[in-house]
């Protein structure tokens, strides 16, 4: 699979704005889920106050997470669930390829899961010869088209009718057809005879009780419940940070994440799944396995500024909302986290020395704040994300890993002779003067036009600003001077 | 009332004549105007850029000089730029005088509109000015001050305005300071969504709180030899019929769309 990375954010972005089938995809995401959340927000009337809930609820878990994820271990295993610990995305792995390899399980299916994905599981999986089996049709779309989700919620938005229609025909030998019902019912046929002869299913999870041990796992198309009760060995991958305390506390979260993810107002179907079944003759799995995982997270929890990207709950909202999101889609940022929170996170779990730019892929417009759920301040983490690119550190946030961060050199000599300069209202006056001057080449009817190579090279601002877009000069008498002129008369 | 005017680097440098309405404003709703010279920039574009010790220091600057203004209050024509005063505490994290400084000082700076109708109770200024305008709701006024119905409430009292509540006013226009520059195709492809909403709307200006968004807003209907033409809302809150024909022109573009300071 070739994927594209963090490394090459303003290469990919530039490629998605010239993928005119991806952008009328994007806009029509914008317009629908920005439509359906606005809608169905006015079907409750305590809406800010869910939200304080909410976030209280997340800090008080975050500033105790030891305490809630023992309760909850403890309380899962009481129930018959098995608890294993994955320090790291090997680690998960790892436990995950063991397990069935135990059990010599090699019909996997598999439920939409954004830590799996964030681990690479399928990819580790093939690797030993295993192939799981995507059942959420979004996902499942992906995996036939060895692509990464370009979006948390509804990983195949990035996909047209005719190009999911068309990858069904290669892959599954279907009649050439642009009828949705019928992709979906041979998508439908072919994942039931999957279900029924599988041996494992695996699962994510969206939230973790504490109080019970129970996991809830939300969905609209029924697969997450065939996924998780016909198989005998169900595993769910679970990140330390979707603990919760009380099971009442799952009312509040269960207001906000459907409307935020989907404009819905509550999901076709919530399983909660407390350990295994009490008899030996019920249905359902005969093992629950539970894997928390860290990843990362712990390293995040650590610090006072980004522990609050932890809060978020998958929700998808924030890249809904973002105009930069809705311009480029979900692949330009190279991870399987795209969008703002995906800008937050990505830099964290995989080090800002692999992911400088994302921190500066916003206009820092807000949106995002204004609709997460769980109030996490986005703009707030970006520029602090920003601060730490911009000092060249790499150890004081959540990264541990010892890349150098590019030094932008020109970037860092600007800024420092801005401060300087400006400190100083006489040197601040000059350098108007000075551009003044500089500025007559390039002012022609009263504005500056495309500007030509050589001043792009010696002024890049100024020529990545006018290649699109004509600059306004300096005025030939600026505001203080003019200030000056009228006290100057006045005082005569 | 006496304010003490944050005029803005911007403003000083490009948009002169934003500062000057804005003080023909201010006047107008009864205020005594002082304008302290030693001031350059509230350090935004480094504090955005990630460089917070250079920001700090024009922050530090800053503050000691609008403190010895002893003014009611600091007024600015910026959304922007008065939220980043807001967001001076943010840099004194360990330093609890400094940070005590910044928030008091914070507490007494108002973006134009907002001082105008939260603070003076001043709807009507007596402009005027024919035509269809729409409104750009520039982000940091909206999202971080909470400023949406005061200039609205501005504009309808301007006789001889239509007011055009545009599609999307309050989604961004692309400028995010120095994204503008670093990623502009983005910026651009943003930024004609605005574009394409304000041509559909058939104004004849684009009004906004923020010379940062009717640059980038003006550079490419200039770009684009459009019709519209773009204006602050103090340059709008300005105008007087009794100035004959220049109610009816944004202060600083001509007949022919040149450029008259």
């Amino acid at each position: 699979m070739s994927h594209l990375t963090t490394e090459t954010f303003d290469q990919n972005a530039r490629e998605a704005l010239n993928d005119p089938q991806l952008r009328t995809a994007l806009r029509k995401l914008a317009r629908t889920f920005g439509d359906r959340r606005q809608a169905v927000l006015e079907s409750v009337d305590d809406w800010e106050d869910l939200r304080e809930k909410a976030r209280a609820i997340k800090d008080d878990t975050l500033a105790h997470l030891d305490k809630y994820l023992e309760a909850f271990a403890d309380n899962a295993e009481r129930a018959g669930a098995k608890i294993h610990w994955a320090r790291d995305a090997v680690e998960a792995c790892g436990i995950v390829i063991r397990l069935l390899n135990e059990r010599n399980a090699t019909n996997i299916v598999k439920s939409k899961s954004m830590a799996t994905e964030e681990i690479h599981l399928n990819d580790a999986l093939e690797a030993v010869g295993l192939e799981p089996v995507e059942t959420d049709l979004g996902e499942w779309i992906i995996q036939l088209a060895h692509e990464t989700p370009s979006h948390i919620v509804v990983p195949a938005i990035h996909k047209s009718k005719k190009q999911i229609a068309d990858l069904f025909v290669e892959k599954l030998g279907i009649e050439p057809t642009d009828d949705v019902a019928t992709l979906t019912s041979a998508a439908r046929r072919i994942l039931r005879r999957r279900f029924a002869e599988s041996h494992v299913g695996i699962s994510g999870v969206n939230f973790g009780v504490a109080e019970t041990g129970t996991i809830l796992i939300l969905e609209n198309e029924g697969n997450v419940r065939l996924t998780t009760s016909l198989p005998k060995v169900h595993i769910a991958l679970m990140g330390i940070e979707k603990v919760i305390p009380r099971f009442a506390d799952l009312d509040v979260f269960l207001k906000l994440l459907p409307r935020s993810g989907t404009g819905q107002k509550l999901t076709t179907y919530q399983s909660l799944i407390t350990g295994v079944k009490r008899d030996a003759t019920d249905e359902g799995p005969d093992e629950v396995h539970i894997i928390l995982m860290d990843n990362g997270r712990s390293r995040m929890l650590g610090h006072p500024v980004t522990r609050q990207s932890l809060a978020c709950i998958r929700c998808g909202a924030c890249l809904n909302a973002c105009p930069v999101y809705q311009q480029i889609g979900g692949h330009a940022y190279g991870s399987v986290y795209p969008g703002p929170i995906g800008a937050v996170i990505t830099p964290q779990l995989i080090g800002i020395g692999k992911a400088s730019q994302l921190p500066y892929a916003s206009s820092l417009c807000g949106a995002c704040r204004e609709v997460c759920p769980v109030k996490i301040d986005i703009p707030e983490l970006l520029l602090h994300l920003r601060s730490e690119v911009a000092a060249g550190m790499m150890g004081s946030s959540a990264s541990e890993h010892n890349q150098p961060v590019k030094r932008k050199a020109m970037e860092r000599l600007a800024f420092r002779l801005y401060a300087f300069a400006w400190s100083s209202p006489a040197l601040y006056e000059w350098g108007i003067r000075i551009g003044r001057l500089l500025q007559r080449f390039a002012v022609k009817e009263g504005r500056i036009g495309k500007v030509g190579g050589f001043v792009s090279r010696v002024v890049p601002p100024l020529g990545a600003w006018t290649s699109w877009r004509d600059a306004r000069p300096i005025a030939p008498r600026s505001f203080r001077e003019q200030w000056r002129e009228r006290k100057g008369r006045d005082a005569a | 009332m006496r304010v003490s005017l944050f005029i803005t680097c911007l403003v000083d440098q490009l948009w002169p004549s934003v500062g000057t309405s804005t003080v023909e404003v201010l006047r107008r709703a009864g205020c005594e105007v002082v304008f302290d010279e030693r001031q350059t920039c509230c350090g935004q574009p480094a504090f955005n850029t990630g460089y917070r010790r250079e920001a700090r220091k024009l922050a530090m600057r800053f503050i000691e000089i609008f403190e010895e203004a002893k003014a009611d209050a600091i007024v600015s024509p910026s959304g922007s730029c008065t939220a980043m005063v807001h967001h001076f505490h943010q840099l004194f994290p360990d330093d609890e005088p400094w940070r005590k400084r910044a928030e008091a000082l914070a507490a007494k700076t108002y973006e134009l509109s907002s001082l105008l109708i939260n603070v003076l109770g001043a709807e009507d200024l007596g402009a005027s000015f024919a035509g269809r305008i729409g409104w750009h709701d520039a982000c940091h006024g909206l999202r971080d001050l909470g400023v949406h119905s005061e200039p609205r409430r501005l504009i309808r009292n301007v006789r001889g305005v239509e007011f055009v509540e545009l599609q999307n006013a309050d989604v961004c226009c692309g400028f995010g300071g120095t994204f503008s520059v670093k990623y502009p195709e983005i910026s651009v492809a943003i930024l004609d969504n605005k574009i394409d909403a304000i041509e559909k709307a058939e104004v004849r200006a684009i009004v906004s709180g923020d010379a940062s968004c009717l640059m980038q807003i003006g550079g490419r209907l200039s770009r684009n030899n459009s019709a519209v033409q773009v204006m602050h809302l103090a340059e709008l809150l300005a105008s007087r019929e009794d100035l004959g024909a220049q109610a009816s022109l944004p202060a600083n573009r001509g007949e022919r769309g040149l450029l008259k300071i």
